[in-house]
């Protein structure tokens, strides 16, 4: 089985959030980058767990971005990934990397292509459906379970009120959910095995321009906590129902 | 330059997302729009009252097949010469709304928190910590709605209902089961929510946290912590692996308020802390906040939410 899973370099889940150039772009300044923990604990790990299963195949990442998340893209092989490539572009919008992915595994005869849920920065959820539909694949978003057997997927995914069981044939675009593995922490031995392991960089092909994000903006600071003291504890629910309306 | 709004109606009522999402296309296209929807949703006509002229159903389809329903939604917004596509940002919009957009080379708003203001459509990044305003220049746009975003309209009047008449292809995705996973209330679509979390010390101390949700109307939830122990089940983890929710009321009991957890929560529009530790970072993001040990708070929140309830 030949599996592709896509790849995203985010900041660390404690980094500061501060933007630049008028509000328009993320200040990386002095942030720890790391792979996207649906990308990373679900999507890869399910991945390799699968191709350890079968006792055959590959697992392939794909990063759309700079060289400056090659160090990122190193910690998806440390894990296991056997191979790596990096779509060397920057992309604007979401459209745009799936154009970039799909244009790359369009000829390569994935049996599966992996996402994360979403990603912690830009939270679209959108690269593994578009790809999906670029390619003409079935999709399956949010999916908290996979198993192959026999050329289908089985999956699950959490609905309002329970989890459905679907069944899709393969080849299969899917984003991945908490639940579908455990995190795995890189050993020494797949440290080092990361560094003579191919990344493939590869040129950008042609992208559509659609728009994107025009500036960001910070929440406004949360005013002061009114605190109540334990013993009258009975009148949150009062000041709920009376002053902040919401019961 | 019309507009179409894709809907997910199946069961017997129709979902207050799904309302939503008719109000605000409308509100979008300042008038009647045509709602697009599949499977075996009832009343379909009451989708006039929130601002629908037209539903359009295709009872044909009754999984979450996006390619069946990208094909059908595309389809329709053909016929109806709509460069504007309203969807929900939940399950079934997520699976078809990005591959509406890739269809169409169309710009796509993944979690529109209103209508624009000056073009620009804004949307939570960096797991709520920012919002983004995002412009779409392409000629046909994709805009999936927040849910609990906006205030359903409720006008009277009935929708015109047409059962969807075509091709989709074929089936590709088959539903196996479905396991119900208990009758509370879903978490993404809850307005109120109680969660708890370590400081329960333990699943056994969890009655009195289901008896406030109960009181309340409220959904349970918990931190991630208390999933990954499997003192609660993994769809009730909030946070920023889990699940992000939105409700009008968060209360939070024995949740410390790592800032993972807060990414999930952080767009409660009112947020109550209730924790034994007054240096809890949860604090600086809460509303209203108690110090306090959660098995003295618990009951006397419980004996204050029934004497609301019995006057009320």
């Amino acid at each position: 089985m030949k599996i592709l899973v896509l790849l995203s370099q985010v900041p660390d889940t404690t980094a500061r959030i501060a933007f630049t150039n008028n509000n328009t772009q993320y200040d990386g300044n002095g942030v720890t980058f790391i792979v996207n923990p649906y990308d990373e604990w679900y999507a890869l790990v399910r991945a390799l767990e699968l191709k350890e299963a079968a006792g055959a195949g590959s697992v392939t990442t794909i990063t759309v971005g700079g060289a400056d998340t090659d160090a990122t893209i190193r910690k998806g092989l440390a894990i296991g990934a056997d191979d790596a490539v990096r779509v060397d572009a920057q992309p604007t919008e979401a459209l745009q990397v799936a154009e970039l992915i799909a244009a790359y595994a369009t000829d390569k005869g994935f049996d599966l292509i992996i996402a994360g849920k979403e990603t912690i920065d830009h939270n679209g959820g959108q690269v593994g459906a578009m790809v999906a539909e670029l390619l003409d694949l079935p999709y399956v978003p949010m999916a908290s379970k996979l198993e192959v057997a026999g050329g289908v997927a089985t999956l699950e995914r959490d609905i309002p009120g329970g989890v459905e069981v679907l069944n899709a044939p393969l080849p299969l675009v899917l984003s991945a959910a908490k639940g579908m593995a455990e995190q795995r922490i890189p050993n020494m031995r797949g440290i080092m095995a990361a560094r003579t392991k191919p990344l493939t960089v590869v040129p950008a092909t042609a992208v559509d321009n659609v728009g994107g994000t025009i500036r960001f903006e910070l929440p406004p600071a949360k005013g002061a906590v009114k605190m109540i003291p334990a013993e009258e504890a009975g009148k949150l629910i009062e000041l709920l129902h009376t002053e902040a309306k919401v019961i | 330059m019309s507009t179409i709004v894709f809907i997910d109606t199946r069961g017997n009522k129709i979902p207050k997302a799904a309302q939503e999402a008719v109000t605000y296309a409308s509100q979008l296209a300042g008038g009647p729009v045509t709602a697009v929807t599949f499977g075996d949703g009832k009343d379909l006509e009451t989708l006039g009252a929130n601002g629908a002229g037209k539903v359009i159903v295709a009872r044909q389809v009754t999984t979450l097949d996006s390619q069946q329903l990208t094909r059908l939604v595309v389809d329709v917004a053909t016929k109806e010469g709509a460069t504007t596509i309203v969807c929900v940002s939940d399950a079934t919009g997520k699976a078809v709304a990005p591959r509406v957009a890739a269809r169409l080379k169309a710009g796509h708003v993944a979690g529109a928190l209103g209508l624009p203001v000056d073009g620009k459509f804004l949307r939570n990044v960096f797991s709520g910590k920012a919002k983004a305003a995002v412009e779409v220049t392409s000629a046909s746009r994709v805009i999936s709605l927040m849910p609990n975003s906006v205030p359903i309209a409720n006008t009277g009047g009935s929708a015109v209902v047409e059962e969807f008449q075509g091709d989709l292809g074929p089936v590709r995705i088959m539903l196996k089961e479905v396991r119900k996973a208990g009758t509370g209330i879903p978490l993404p679509e809850a307005e109120l929510v109680v969660s708890a979390g370590r400081g329960m010390k333990g699943p056994e101390h969890w009655g009195p946290v289901e008896e406030l949700a109960t009181l309340l109307g409220a959904a349970t939830a918990c931190s991630r912590p208390v999933a990954d122990m499997h003192w609660r089940p993994h769809h009730e983890h909030v946070g920023q692996t889990g699940v992000a929710i939105r409700p009008n009321l968060y209360i939070a009991i024995g949740i410390s308020g790592a800032i993972q957890h807060l990414a999930g929560v952080n767009q409660s529009k009112v947020i109550c802390v209730i924790n034994k530790d007054p240096e809890a970072p949860f604090f600086k993001a809460a509303d209203y906040g108690i110090v306090g040990d959660a098995f003295e708070v618990l009951p006397k929140l419980i004996e204050a939410a029934k004497k609301l309830n019995a006057e009320r």
